[in-house]
């Protein structure tokens, strides 16, 4: 311990007198006083409460429709049909009425809402390969073993995208029409733009060999996932830029959900033309769906989500109204601290020892 | 360490069969080696380069967590239970092991120096005839090799030759055995023939046999055959190791043990390993956490079992179980992969953390110029650097005396003479004037012969003697003569004394000053020279000192031929024995003893008769039967003492300052108020202790009682520890109320605890070693205790070492308090080593007690900064940081335990890895260490001023198991609002351009995030003392955490490892939405704010000694620097006894011719190195191993060469 500095003199063992060595480093030494304590109290809950209306007032002027459709209407003989396992495979379409009496104005989104799907286990969110994914050659052909089961299929093709997450790929589709004065009308969607940039340009991305290969070339040799109707390659029938692992009705699922209720976004009101260019007006709607995602094996729930949304992204309470009742908490604690201050701490009464 | 080593070897093949006899040939190395003896190297360092990779490691996974965390690694390479990539568990694996090895490879390199150092030493070997220099490593069994004075012995030797008349040697074996006397050692007389003739010693071929190598230091039995004969050998003939050649020009050894195998290295490397209480408690709680870890994963298990059945099996469509696999194997599979995602809660950085927190604390007390002796350029030293918390919670001090609370310098201060007090200084008005050091002192320069180290500040006196008055004239001669003082005079005019205590010195000193100037003694006479006049005194009787008669006399004539009695001793005794004339005198000089016991100087009284010539002859014709009579002949020179010793006149009195060290009354005045009890533990007598103990305010007037307990008998005993009780407590139960509990590891170690008890008014305890080897038998150790405890101050004298060491352990074990010895004799080593923590003082008796002890400095007042600033600090550091330790990791691990609710009991974790990895090892290790290297409630000043603020640590108010509960209670509340505010926030919330943002990276990112937001905050707010340092490591931190973040995240790393950076844009999308931060916002204000509250109210209703201390600190700027009161006068109605240092028996060797003239040359070291050791005292320096049959015939000058 203790280096001694080889210098002569009589003072040779001198400590150094250095701030840091004497433990005399310049400091600020902040102490919870009552002139600190209870402005920043007061200060705090009126900007929680300031907060608080604001985000209030923001989230109430979105606009929100959630229909519940696992077994609404006709959805119920849909919902029927895939409790046999040996009708999977057997188109079933069905048809909800969505009435919009508000007109949601501005960007319109639609999502499909899944509840009681666990994403978020363990297994099945390691159950991916991501190398896949992102185009390699050599993880195409031979998946990572996190994707077993899904990794080969029983001729020993591998799957591609391989694993559990890609094989559960939520796989309803949503007609929406609008049922105007002039019949109706399909409401035009976006199936592109619903992913993060980053997913869409870096993390995904087809595989590619050669300059003059169709995807579907590329993809020779793979299996599809086994609950999937189509291959990879064929998942947008009208936009095929948006194929293969690329797809972004793909992307949005590959990015499993943190909670077992969960909505994705389905795809976006395309405001080209009218009437919808301000969005969506009053009137009817129905979403005809191709019900093909089986909940009942999990007792899940499905449902579609119209909404608007602002800065403060869609339609949630819990933030505005948490404000509001912190800055509540924040006030009593506050008031409560000052009666304490003043009853016993006040001009450092409490302080005379 | 030993058990490893030795395997190693068996591994190696390299471990030796065990020795049954030792053979050697001398001067026949060939033969030597055939036993593959070990040479004279040695070896204390663990490792070298090819072994330091596997021992230490073996080593360091001995450590529970180490091997707990390899456990969790090898999980982790399960596939089934993985819950965590291995690197989360092996980066911060591999860092702690590394920064161990590193302090390991650290500590090994310096001892592999100093064992170089060591090895390099040289000496004289001699090889084919010749004396060869030669390095101590190559020095082997059967080696003849020569030592010179002040030489460290090589190796264990058989002595064979010195320059010494009767081949005797002088070593010092204080590195031994701590004794500082020397010991002599005689070689054979055959041997002993050789002398130095190298041709003799090179044609030396005895053949020793002897024992195998041991630890025994006390004995040796082997024979040395040489020429058909055989010579037994015993200790005598051996040195050892260790000792240092004292007194002798040269001698010779024949190598019998080397290195590893000589009897310092059998004995050493059994250091006791201390560990604080924080230690012990920390171990608990890790064994406790262990248990809620397994509690934690067993809810866990069962709950994915639950989860399994009513969900998992429904949802095995999208998510097929693996082979094999069903629900109850799944539930047993995921209490594993939650022991993988919980083992955060056993922080694997909390060893190493601890230890950087220590190391920095034990570098500030080596740094800490107020703790650094200008005079002696010593600085203070942290030996240890494992227990400073451990001072900051000191209740009890045990401390030796001499040397630790005084500088055993004894100087003569005052005296009464004829009833006139002279060495005050009074001022015209008749004021006393404080003497300091800028007082002018008298000047001796008038006498030659007068000691220059003297100083008096009195020039009357000096007057009154030149004007020759007669009492003051006889005052001084008396004080020349009647001591057992020896002479040295190797130059003309510069005498030396060598007084066999320093009191004694002390007063022939001042009689030197005064003009009475002792110069030499005979066995017959006594010369001194009076005012510059040589006269001889004719020495006819020594009535020595014993602790009965306390007093020594002696009857001299003068060249006159007047005899003369002059006597000295304990004023008590004496005035008993005054002649009915001096009454008035002795009243007035009673006056004066009080004053002087008033100020804690240790007097004497003196007095004189003058006797007649016939009554002379008389007495001697009988006092010459008597001490030869057979039977009773004690008993008979005692009455013929108390005969003659009466009707004395008396002269006055002396008053002898023993110096206490600087600061000392206000040191234990200062450790006093914060509540810590100082035991005095002295080999001293009684009387001297208690002088001291008022001289440092220890013991006070104002004290209700002092009990002094010094009887014979264990009922004696017994009788007054009880009276003593009762009369402080009356109404304590009889039986001491005893409670036993279990605490350590497992609850296995049994405590029992015995309370303190409230008693009105201070009192002090004295007791006598006697009282106290009866005393701490085990029937009386508790009563001991109980008396002892009740009060404030315990003097115990003439204690041995080994009870200094049982008092230690007795307190220890019954009052479950952190003890503190501090000491700076060998004597004191073994209580250094019984207490907690051992302090030794450096740079006074030798380096025995530093070397034992776990602190040392160079003076006693530096004890209050080691305890009060550095121990309290230590410890403040220490709590704070284990509480903030255990809350960051709690509340980090209890996020997951939230989430397994939510992700089917699945193992997830709720953050990301690389966060799980860098956690502790880089996002918090900084900020936490900046507040643990450097927080401080108020400073040093401050700290002084308030002695108080100590008290918390004696309590263990910082840190306990309470605290650890309440530690984890905010942790879950913390943990609560960290997962289900982020939750209900995003379950159901979109970005602003519709994309995800609820999905398990974003999420994992903003828990995260909140969880480090608010440890931080949580930080500041422990944080009390805030240098650029801590802000630097926090906001560093902090931004570090977003750089790793965003580069982590970033299309690099996912392009170049994708399987590890998943996250990839995670950063990017999700912190630049405003509810991520908003949500942020929100979670660290409900955990921080309620904190506040909590804290603010209470700093308002119960506010600690702290929140008061730094509440005035705020209020004005620095304490007034305490105003040096002059110390207090007392007139004291306690007098001294004869409070010498000073043994029984000297007066007999003084007036015996071998004892002067062996004295003269040879054992004055030995002698007269004043310990308080009572083994030195109570077997005075018997000359014991120096044989009676002493020649006389050696010339004298060849002898005084060889002194020194």
């Amino acid at each position: 311990m203790g280096k001694v500095k080889e210098k002569p003199g009589p003072l040779a063992r001198r400590p150094d007198n250095s701030a840091f060595k004497q433990q005399r480093l310049p400091a600020w030494s902040p102490m919870l006083t009552a002139n600190t304590v209870l402005p920043f109290f007061y200060l705090m809950a009126l900007i929680c409460l300031l907060l608080g209306v604001w985000l209030l007032l923001t989230v109430q002027s979105t606009h929100e429709i959630k229909k519940d459709y696992t077994d609404l209407g006709t959805c119920q003989l849909c919902h029927e049909m895939r409790k046999d396992v040996s009708n999977a495979n057997k188109p079933c379409s069905c048809r909800v009425d969505i009435p919009v009496e508000k007109a949601l104005k501005g960007d319109v989104f639609i999502y499909y809402g899944l509840r009681n799907f666990h994403q978020n286990l363990r297994r099945y969110m390691d159950s991916r390969d991501d190398g896949q994914m992102l185009g390699r050659q050599n993880k195409l052909k031979d998946p990572s073993t996190y994707c077993m089961p899904f990794r080969k299929d029983k001729d020993g093709r591998p799957i591609a995208p391989c694993g559990a997450v890609a094989n559960s790929m939520f796989n309803d589709t949503f007609i929406l029409k609008y049922h105007g004065r002039s019949g109706p009308e399909v409401v035009p969607l976006l199936r592109t733009g619903i992913t993060w940039y980053t997913d869409k340009n870096v993390k995904y991305r087809n595989p590619k060999t050669q300059e003059n290969f169709t995807l579907a070339q590329e993809f020779n040799g793979t299996a599809k996932p086994p609950f999937w109707g189509k291959p990879v390659y064929e998942l947008d029938e009208h936009n095929p830029i948006n194929n293969g692992f690329i797809n972004e009705a793909l992307i949005v699922w590959m990015r499993e959900a943190a909670f077992p209720n969960f909505k994705k976004l389905y795809g976006v009101l395309h405001r080209a033309q009218k009437p919808f260019i301000n969005g969506l007006p009053v009137g009817n709607y129905s979403v005809e769906i191709s019900y093909n995602f089986p909940v009942q094996y999990f007792r899940g729930r499905k449902e579609v989500v119209l909404t608007t949304l602002t800065w403060f992204g869609g339609q949630n309470h819990f933030l505005p109204i948490a404000y509001l009742v912190t800055s509540s908490l924040i006030f009593l604690m506050a008031v409560g601290l000052t009666v304490v201050w003043w009853k016993y701490g006040k001009g450092g009464k409490n302080m005379k020892a | 360490m030993g058990s490893v080593v030795s395997f190693f070897e068996r591994l190696l093949g390299t471990e030796k069969k065990k020795e049954e006899e030792r053979y050697l040939r001398a001067n026949d190395r060939p033969f030597n080696l055939s036993f593959n003896y070990d040479n004279n190297a040695i070896r204390t360092s663990k490792y070298n380069i090819f072994t330091f990779l596997p021992l230490n490691l073996f080593e360091q996974f001995r450590r529970l967590a180490n091997a707990y965390f390899l456990f969790l690694m090898v999980l982790q390479l399960i596939p089934q239970i993985s819950s965590l990539s291995w690197f989360t568990t092996a980066v911060p694996l591999i860092l702690v092991l590394s920064i161990t090895a590193v302090k390991d490879a650290s500590d090994d390199i310096n001892r592999h120096k100093s064992d170089n150092q060591v090895n390099n030493r040289t000496v004289s070997v001699l090889i084919n005839g010749q004396l060869k220099e030669e390095k101590w490593m190559n020095v082997q069994v059967g080696d003849i090799i020569k030592l010179e004075n002040n030489q460290f012995v090589t190796a264990d030797l058989l002595l064979l030759s010195s320059s010494e008349p009767l081949n005797l040697v002088y070593v010092e074996t204080a590195e031994l055995d701590g004794e500082t006397n020397l010991k002599v050692k005689q070689a054979l007389t055959v041997t002993g023939e050789m002398e130095d003739r190298i041709e003799a010693l090179a044609a030396f071929n005895g053949e020793v046999r002897c024992e195998p190598p041991n630890n025994r230091l006390d004995k040796f039995k082997g024979t040395l055959s040489l020429d058909g004969h055989l010579h037994s050998l015993d200790n005598d003939k051996v040195l050892l190791r260790g000792c240092t050649l004292r007194n002798t020009e040269w001698c010779f050894g024949l190598v019998i043990f080397g290195g590893p195998d000589t009897k310092l290295m059998q004995n050493s490397g059994k250091t006791i390993f201390k560990r604080t209480s924080v230690d012990h408690l920390m171990n608990v709680l890790v064994l406790c956490i262990f248990g809620f870890l397994a509690c934690m994963c067993s809810a866990m298990a069962i709950g994915n079992a639950i989860w399994e059945v009513r969900e998992g099996s429904v949802f095995t469509v999208f998510l097929p179980r693996e082979t094999g696999i069903d629900a109850s194997l799944s539930s047993f599979l995921t209490f594993w992969s939650y022991v993988i995602v919980l083992n955060t809660v056993v922080p694997i950085s909390l060893y190493v953390s601890v230890e950087i927190i220590r190391l920095g604390n034990s570098f500030y007390i080596d740094w800490d110029r107020k703790m650094y002796h200008t005079k002696s350029d010593t600085p203070a030293q942290a030996r240890t650097t494992t227990l400073n918390e451990e001072l900051g919670q000191i209740k009890y001090i045990f401390s030796d005396k001499t040397g630790t609370l005084t500088q055993n310098i004894m100087t003569f201060n005052k005296c009464s003479i004829n009833g006139k007090v002279y060495g005050e200084l009074f001022d015209f008005s008749g004021q006393r004037v404080e003497i300091t050091e800028k007082t002018q002192t008298v000047d001796f320069m008038q006498n030659p012969l007068a000691d220059p180290k003297f100083i008096f500040h009195d020039q009357s006196l000096l007057d009154t003697v030149k004007e020759g008055d007669p009492e003051a004239q006889s005052f001084f001669r008396l004080l020349a003569l009647c001591h057992t003082v020896m002479p040295e005079e190797k130059e003309e005019g510069k005498l030396f004394y060598q007084a066999q205590s320093p009191d004694e010195g002390a007063l022939v000193t001042a009689a030197r000053n005064f003009g009475f100037v002792f110069r030499s003694r005979t066995p017959e006479t006594i010369t001194i020279w009076e005012m510059g006049r040589k006269v001889t005194y004719e020495l006819l009787a020594v009535l020595d000192f014993n602790n009965v008669r306390k007093r020594m006399s002696v009857i001299v004539r003068s060249p006159e031929g007047k005899l003369t009695l002059f006597c000295k001793g304990a004023d008590t005794i004496i005035f008993e024995r005054l002649h009915p004339s001096c009454n008035k005198l002795k009243q007035i000089t009673t006056g004066h003893l009080c004053e002087y016991a008033g100020e804690g100087l240790r007097t004497l009284a003196l007095a004189y008769k003058n006797l007649d010539e016939d009554y002379m002859d008389d007495w001697k014709q009988r006092h010459h039967e008597a001490s030869t009579a057979m039977d009773g002949r004690e008993e008979r020179l005692d009455e013929l003492y108390e005969e003659i010793e009466k009707d004395l006149l008396l002269l006055g009195a002396t008053a002898v300052e023993d110096k206490l060290q600087d600061g000392v009354p206000q040191t234990i005045e200062q450790l006093a108020k914060a509540d810590i009890k100082i035991w005095v533990l002295t080999g001293d007598k009684q009387e001297t202790a208690e002088n001291i103990g008022y001289a440092c305010n220890m013991l006070r007037e104002e004290m209700k009682d002092i009990f002094v307990v010094a009887a014979n008998t264990p009922e004696g005993v017994k009788e007054e520890l009880l009276n003593a009780r009762r009369k402080m407590c009356p109404d304590a139960a009889d039986e001491p109320e005893v409670i036993k509990s279990r605490a350590g590891l497992f609850w296995l170690k049994k405590t029992e605890f015995v309370q303190d008890e409230k008693v009105d008014g201070e009192y002090g305890l004295i007791i006598n070693g006697h009282s106290l080897a009866f005393a701490l038998d085990k029937n009386l150790q508790l009563e001991l205790l109980r008396t002892a405890c009740m009060c404030q101050t315990v003097i115990c004298c003439r204690v041995t070492p080994l009870q200094k060491a049982q008092v230690v352990q007795l307190v220890k074990k019954y009052k479950q308090a952190v003890t503190l010895a501090i000491g700076d004799g060998a004597n004191d080593v073994s209580m250094i080593k019984a207490a907690h923590i051992g302090v030794g003082i450096s740079g006074q008796e030798g380096m025995q007690a530093v070397l034992s002890s776990d602190f040392s400095f160079a003076q006693f007042r530096y004890l209050q900064r080691l305890l009060l600033v550095h121990g309290r600090w230590s410890y403040l550091r220490m709590c704070k940081f284990l509480r903030y330790f255990f809350y960051k990791n709690f509340t980090f691990t209890f996020v997951h335990f939230w989430y397994a609710f939510f992700c089917g009991f699945s193992a997830q974790t709720v953050y990301d890895e690389w966060f799980i990895t860098l956690y502790n090892l880089v996002y918090t290790a900084l900020p936490v260490l900046g507040m643990s290297l450097f927080d401080q409630d108020v400073n040093d000043r401050w700290s002084f001023q308030y002695p108080q603020l100590y008290t918390p640590g004696q309590l263990n108010q910082y840190f306990s198991k309470n605290i650890f509960v309440r530690c984890m209670m905010h942790s879950c509340y913390s943990s609560l609002i960290l997962f289900f505010i982020p939750w209900a926030a995003m379950q159901d919330t979109v970005r602003d351009d519709g994309k995800d943002i609820a999905d398990y990276q974003s999420f994992a990112l903003l828990a995260q995030t909140c969880l480090l937001v608010v440890v931080y905050i949580q930080l500041c707010l422990d944080t009390h003392y805030w240098t650029a340092v801590n802000q630097f490591f926090v906001w560093g931190s902090l931004a570090a955490y977003f750089a790793v973040s965003f580069t982590m995240y970033s299309n690099g790393m996912f392009l170049i490892f994708s399987s590890s950076f998943p996250f990839i844009g995670t950063a990017r999308n999700s912190l630049n939405q405003p509810n991520v931060w908003l949500t942020i916002l929100l979670t660290s204000l409900l955990c921080i704010l309620p904190v506040v509250t909590y804290r603010f109210i209470l700093i308002q209703l119960q506010p600690t000694i702290n929140d008061k201390v730094r509440y005035k600190v705020r209020e004005e700027t620095l304490p007034a620097p305490a105003p040096r009161r002059p110390p207090r006068r007392r007139i004291s109605t306690r007098r001294s006894g004869y409070a010498f240092s000073h043994a029984q028996g000297y007066g007999d060797l003084v007036t015996s011719g071998k004892f002067l003239l062996r004295l003269n040359l040879k054992t004055r070291p030995a002698l007269f190195s004043q310990t308080d050791s009572p083994l030195a005292e109570s077997q005075p320096q018997h000359y014991r191993t120096i044989p009676e049959e002493r020649e006389e015939g050696k010339s004298p000058t060849q002898e005084e060469a060889s002194v020194e």
